[in-house]
């Protein structure tokens, strides 16, 4: 009854559609409605979801993955309804679809297994007519693009790169660079289509092609240092301030890698900073020169005026309102003071400043920048308005980072610029009382270092951990969070270790026996026990042998421990036990008379040194060891691995606990995961076995250490009592007190009262030497005293206390070393994964290779000797006007300031206005658009042409635009030269000149469609700027204009061309025959701004495509090639005798083979036979044959199209004649 | 890059989470909340940015925030991205959102979530800013929702055409489901 009865609602809810389903917008809603029991409500709304994606109607189910999305934001899995959102993906309708790849991009990843299954439908829709589409298709695909799909769709992208849209062009650029992430290898032949859309036509693509490069050379820089006269000309010309940054941001990781490249960038970025107003692009300015600088060790006249012109801003920023501003500049200073830290110490009035900022963010740059500005002189004081902070401060956070941030830089050069460490341990001491910090552990670490390396402190320090001891109790009822109680770790140790220093040691042993000891963790119990027999020990030596305060002694410390005897903490109960039967032993031992104090201090004997960081691994390995030889024969499976790991994390925990923190949670989580999945409980007999096998190997082996050799370090350093003037005075100040707790609230700005005291009178005393010095000598040198006074020079009239700085190290190891440490960071830091390091691929070496061996696909040749044919070309119209080079470097001169001049045309009211870079734009061509340097850059090449030894010298002199291409020029010339070669044929054929412009032309054809790409250069010939630049091309039967803004005509609204300068234009055809050769007519037109008045003018020219450029290069196997050859496919003969040449056979070859991009399949000594492909698909074999007898050489041509093929024989027998 | 775009209102409910790095929901709603309590104290007139918090980010990232009446606005972006660029991103982001919104308010972000989105995908893809002008991203949104509205339009005509074939069956039908929407009411 009931099946029947769900059949019938179910065909009731199939028959009304979407009627019963609720919208997003009702689900929504019901959310809002059931906020007390939402968690219920979303689990029946996701039932239904259910059971509407299990429906037919694809309104249905796209509604639901509507619904699923929502409820993605709100944490819920919806992976499972990944077929469904697929099945959405793929229907025909846009809103759908939309819904369906919307859902992929938020919940699909690259581990999502259906993806396997969209690739052709994404193909689809990457190709589908609707730019809208195509437009989804990418946002969503850049959200879910995996190795497999990067690879698959690799060469669809690439089409798209090439669409008629920018909409499409820019969103495929940068699609691309998730392409290259995840499939590696494709960024070599994509390569150059990618940098050909830096030129492109719209500035949106032009500045997504930006976006990308600078991406990928963000994390390999020197692979792109190549491209750096490009983006140079782009910095030069581009308004767009989007774009700027970016390209600033690129120089800023390429002038490490090139110095040269630094030098020039200087300028024109001061020239940027002086002149713009927006705070984004002078902020990233500041920043790049400051990276330049970083990178120019030495070497440049004029380093210090940008290193104060970049502060200087930087101190505009940061007194700016705009807490924003504040921020970066703060920031941006904190880089300078690396290298220059005097130049920010002379700020150091507004960083203290900042320490006051009510915003933490700023206060906590500016603490970042203090460390920079400590000398011995300002310790002190900066440390002193620290700890006033601290107390006003309410965040713990930034307390926090106070608190690290003052151990930090009084500890930085082993205690370097510390005068009083009586001050520095009341700093530490007080520092305890923090509530809630998370150092406890660091401030214990610098009390137990100090106390270790600075010997004359020792008294003074255990006096203060003392008292520290005393209040223990204090320490007890701290919250989870914070780990204080740490320091009583070093307090005890200290106690302990110089307890020969202690004023009343059994003051000191009743105090920490009386405390209850258990409530700390393991490790600080452990550090009290042995500590307490250390004090015993002290005791009874100076006990004189009074044999009834030592029996007191003993039985009441017998008393005390064995209430520890129940410690809960492993190691802590252990040490309690061994300790208290020590006791116990020597109880015994003197009620026998048999007690020799000797014996029991024989355990502590010896000095304690600090030891070096690298110690360890400095110790030599003895001959004969082989570390990385199995000591224990390798367990067969990795288990043993996993369980000694996941106890070292263990006893990690137990030893550290309170470091909780730093473990983020959810690493943490990761390591439990990792853990639980590794470790597999091995059987008792299991483990039995092994540790009787480890036993039996440990006995054997003469490298392990037995418990009976304990090492030790007895090394002694001299002791050297020498307190410091003064420090008796404080001690008596101290003892008076009693309540300690309230008088270290005082102790350190005592000391440092009365350090500054001593301080001043110091300084006078020496002042009142110096003037009776100088009083001698003349005024001049009381001058010179004043000024060393202020520059801190005075050292001397600090004391100077004794640190044993570094630590020991074994006795063959030098002091040296840092290096491997580093290298070990570095390799830490490099094993972990990373996509970008795949993308280090050098793309200039395929250029070289790529030719000869041809496996690429042609693009890449044709694009990459762009450079090549722009240094070839430009000479060339030079040379019309030779001879001048007097007048050039004036002419030059005059540019220069021209351009700076106009640079401050660049400006903008606010950063706000990188909002609008079409308005900008649009304002351009009213407005007269600057000179830009790129107009000096033909020149340049000229003088250069003049003396290729120019050296770094003359560089200097010059300006930097022109320079800069040919430094870079320099450093690719093998690789030009190895193009030119192959690639003569490419250089840019003249179209047509006016007195106005010279246009040449290169042509193209696309690797994998029918289109050929026409590349037009123009050459400005006037000294004014032509814009508006217009092409008209009527299309023909077999060719179509494509890109064209209106019919047959295609305007490039963002190309302008400087006074002299010259840019390229890319035009696009759709062939659909080639047949025969042609002749387009083509006009061009544009304007010419001479002063205040603009002059539109025209060229009308023939474009001619010849047969010869519908050829691309195609590779093939000669296996492949024979079959095609017998198969009787090519039907098309021609046969052509060329009568003797001069040339050698092999060498026309090669020039055919390049002006035709053809390949040769095979050769034998006097026969070749070469092979390619029409753009429409067509094979073309080729057999040339040389006889020798007449010398002559005869070609036989197959091909599948017979005109095209008698024209292409034509067109090669006129280029060898 | 930018790694992700959070939108959350004052009491840390999201609004829109947009991730261009994959992580489990789970560990994204851990993510808005932290970032809900990175930014939830600081006060109105300090800088918009902070060091990402410990789930998100690491030394290269940082969160460029902006607070707009309900609503805190983030991105989470590394270093290869400029700080008052991506202030200036947001501002574009938000009037675009009140001119598509007209006079946007939290509420329309609730119930529009998925034109939020969309709007999104105007001015980002996969992490890389794509476009800055507001018009052009006003001028493409609006022809998508053209379109979504003809295709609406063309398949109204024959849904209404269908409906009108069943509505001859539905008096039939209409009996079925009362038949049995009684019958469950008498059952239980």
């Amino acid at each position: 009854m009931s099946t029947t009865m769900d059949q019938v609602v179910k065909r009731a809810k199939d028959s009304f559609g979407q009627m019963f389903d609720k919208s997003l917008h009702d689900l929504v809603r019901g959310i809002r409605n059931h906020k007390d029991n939402e968690a219920k409500y979303i689990n029946e709304a996701m039932d239904e979801i259910k059971q509407e994606l299990k429906q037919d109607n694809i309104a249905v189910k796209a509604n639901a993955v509507n619904k699923l999305i929502y409820l993605q934001m709100l944490g819920y899995d919806i992976s499972w309804s990944a077929f469904n959102i697929i099945e959405v993906m793929s229907s025909n309708r846009f809103t759908f679809k939309r819904i369906g790849y919307l859902a992929a991009s938020q919940c699909f990843y690259d581990g999502t297994d259906v993806l396997m299954l969209t690739t052709n439908m994404i193909r689809k829709d990457l190709s589908s007519t609707s730019m809208y589409e195509a437009g989804i298709a990418m946002s969503g695909l850049s959200c879910f693009i995996n190795s497999d799909l990067a690879r698959d769709l690799a060469n669809d992208i690439m089409t798209l790169m090439t669409s008629t849209k920018p909409y499409i062009r820019k969103r495929a650029v940068l699609l691309l660079y998730k392409v290259f992430l995840n499939n590696p290898d494709a960024l070599k032949p994509a390569f150059p289509r990618l940098k050909e859309k830096l030129e492109d036509s719209d500035s949106g693509v032009q500045a997504a092609a930006v976006n990308v490069i600078c991406e990928l050379a963000r994390r390999n820089p020197k692979n792109y240092l190549a491209l750096a006269p490009i983006f140079f000309r782009l910095m030069t010309t581009s308004t767009n301030n989007w774009v700027l940054i970016k390209i600033i941001k690129l120089f800023g990781a390429l002038t490490p890698l090139e110095p040269r490249l630094g030098k020039k960038l200087i300028e024109p970025l001061t020239n940027l900073i002086h002149s713009t107003s927006a705070m984004s692009l002078l902020y990233e300015c500041i920043n790049t020169v400051i990276a330049v600088l970083v990178s120019i060790s030495s070497g440049l006249p004029n380093h210090n005026a940008s290193i104060q012109l970049c502060v200087q801003k930087l101190r505009i920023l940061i007194e700016d309102s705009d807490q924003n501003l504040k921020y970066l500049g703060l920031l941006a200073m904190s880089k300078i003071l690396h290298t220059h830290p005097k130049s920010v110490q002379a700020h150091s009035d507004l960083i203290m400043r900042c320490l006051d900022d009510k915003d933490e963010s700023i206060r906590l740059r500016a603490l970042d920048l203090l460390s920079g500005m400590i000398t011995r002189k300002t310790l002190m004081d900066i440390v002193h308005k620290l700890m006033v902070h601290m107390d006003k401060s309410e965040g713990s956070h930034y307390r926090d980072e106070l608190l690290s941030k003052i151990i930090e830089i009084c500890s930085q050069n082993d205690y370097q610029h510390i005068t009083n460490f009586e001050w520095y341990i009341s700093i530490l001491v007080e520092l305890t009382r923090l509530e809630g910090t998370k150092h406890g552990n660091l401030i214990s670490l610098q009390m137990l270092d100090v106390a270790v390396r600075v010997e004359s402190i020792r008294s003074f320090a255990c006096n203060q951990m003392t008292i520290l001891l005393e209040n223990a109790h204090v320490f007890i009822h701290g919250s989870n969070s914070t780990t204080v109680a740490e320091v009583l770790y070093a307090a005890a140790w200290i106690c302990g270790e110089f307890c020969s220093h202690l004023k009343e040691p059994q003051k000191t042993l009743e105090s920490m026996l009386n405390t209850k000891i258990t409530l700390f963790p393991g490790h600080i119990q452990s550090v009290y026990y042995q500590n307490i027999l250390k004090i015993i020990t002290y005791l009874i030596q100076t006990s004189n042998n009074d044999q009834i305060l030592i029996q007191q002694l003993l039985s009441l410390t017998i008393d005390k421990m064995s209430l520890f005897l129940s410690s809960g903490d492993v190691e802590a109960q252990e040490r309690a036990s061994v300790i208290l039967h020590i006791l116990k032993t020597i109880l015994k031992l003197i009620e026998k008379s048999e007690f020799n104090i000797n014996e029991l201090s024989a355990l502590f004997d010896g000095v304690l040194n600090p030891v070096a960081a690298k110690a360890q691994r400095k110790v030599a390995v003895p001959n004969g060891l082989n570390l990385d030889a199995w000591i224990n024969d390798p367990p067969s499976d990795s288990e043993d691995e996993s369980i000694t790991t996941s106890s070292h994390y263990d006893n990690k925990d137990l030893f550290y606990g309170d470091n909780g923190e730093n473990y983020n949670s959810y690493s943490s989580e990761t390591l439990s995961y990792q853990k639980s999945k590794k470790y597999i409980e091995p059987t008792p007999e299991e483990l039995e076995k092994q540790r009787e096998s480890r036993k039996q190997s440990e006995q054997m082996n003469p490298f392990y250490l037995k418990d009976s050799k304990k090492p030790k370090l007895t090394q002694q350093t001299e002791t050297n009592s020498n307190t410091i003037n003064g420090n008796d005075r404080i001690e008596s100040t101290l003892s008076q007190r009693t309540n300690a707790t309230s008088s270290q609230l005082t102790l350190s700005n005592q000391l440092y009262r009365q350090t500054k005291i001593d301080e001043e009178n110091r300084r006078l005393k020496k002042k009142s030497k110096i003037d009776s010095e100088s009083s001698k000598k003349g005024k001049k040198s009381s001058k010179k005293s004043d000024t060393t006074i202020i520059d801190d020079n005075d050292d001397d009239i600090y004391p100077t206390i004794k640190v044993t700085r570094g630590g020991e190290l074994p006795e063959d190891a030098t002091q040296s070393g840092n290096e491997d440490n580093d290298h070990d960071e570095t390799f830490g830091k490099n094993k972990k994964y990373d996509p970008h390091r795949a993308l280090n691929i050098d793309l200039n070496e395929k250029s070289i290779q790529s030719i000869p061996t041809s496996q690429p696909p042609p693009p890449l040749t044709s694009q990459l000797k762009e450079p090549v044919s722009k240094q070839v070309e430009t000479p060339s119209v030079l040379t019309e006007k030779p001879k001048k080079s007097k007048k050039k470097k004036i002419i030059e001169k005059q540019e220069q300031s021209l351009t700076s001049k106009s640079k401050h045309k660049r400006e903008r009211s606010d950063y706000k206005e990188l909002l609008s870079p079409v308005d900008e734009e649009e304002n351009r061509p009213t407005s007269t658009p600057p000179p830009s340097a790129t107009a000096e850059k033909p020149k340049k090449k000229k003088t250069k042409e003049k003396k290729p030894s120019s050296s770094e010298t003359t560089v200097d002199t010059n300006t930097s635009a022109a320079l800069l291409l040919d430094i870079m020029s320099d450093d690719i010339s093998p690789t030009n030269q190895s193009q030119q070669q192959y690639n003569e044929q490419d250089d840019y054929k003249l179209a047509a000149q006016s007195d106005n412009l010279t246009i040449e032309y290169s042509i193209n054809p696309n690797p994998s469609i029918a289109q050929l790409d026409v590349t037009f250069l123009l050459k400005n010939r006037t000294s004014f700027i032509i814009d508006h630049i217009n092409i008209h091309v009527i299309d023909s039967m077999s060719s179509k204009l494509l890109n064209t803004t209106s019919t047959n005509l295609i305007s490039f609204p963002s190309i302008s061309l400087f006074p002299h300068s010259q840019n390229y234009i890319h035009i696009y055809f759709l062939i659909n025959a080639i047949s025969f050769s042609q002749n387009l007519k083509t006009t061009l037109t544009y304007s010419i701004n001479k002063s205040n008045t603009i002059e539109t003018d025209r060229i009308e020219f023939k474009l001619n495509l010849p047969c010869s450029q519908y050829l691309r290069r195609k590779t093939i196997d000669s296996m492949v090639f024979a079959d095609l050859m017998s198969s009787g496919t090519l039907t098309c003969q021609s046969q052509l005798r060329i009568p003797s040449s001069n040339q050698d056979f092999l060498s026309i070859i090669n020039r055919i083979c390049q002006s035709y991009r053809l390949t040769v399949v095979e050769k034998i000594n006097s026969a070749a036979s070469l092979y390619a492909e029409t753009i429409l698909g067509q094979p073309i074999a080729l057999l040339f044959k040389s006889i020798n007898s007449q010398n002559d050489i005869l070609i036989d041509g197959k091909s599948t199209e017979i005109h095209y093929l008698s024209n292409l024989m034509e067109e090669i027998k006129t280029s060898l004649k | 890059m930018i790694k992700a775009i959070l939108v959350f209102n004052n009491s840390a409910k999201p609004r829109l989470i947009k991730f261009f790095e994959h992580y489990p929901e789970e560990i994204q709603q851990q993510i808005v909340r932290e970032t809900y309590q990175l930014v939830s104290k600081r006060d109105e007139n300090v800088c918009n940015f902070l060091e990402g918090g410990t789930l998100i980010g690491g030394n290269d990232y940082r969160l460029i925030y902006r607070h707009y009446a309900t609503l805190y606005f983030i991105f989470c972006v590394d270093s290869s991205e400029s700080e008052l660029g991506i202030l200036d991103l947001i501002q574009v982001f938000v009037e675009t959102l009140d001119k598509c919104f007209e006079n946007v308010c939290e509420l329309d972000l609730i119930f529009h979530v998925d034109k939020v989105h969309y709007i999104l995908q105007e001015m980002c893809l996969g992490g890389m800013v794509l476009e800055t002008n507001m018009n052009e991203i006003v001028a493409r949104f609006d022809e998508q929702s053209k379109l979504e509205k003809q295709e609406a339009g063309i398949t109204a005509g024959p849904t209404k055409a269908m409906t009108a074939l069943k509505e001859m069956n539905l008096p039939q039908k209409i009996k079925d489901m009362k038949l049995s929407d009684l019958n469950l009411n008498i059952r239980f």
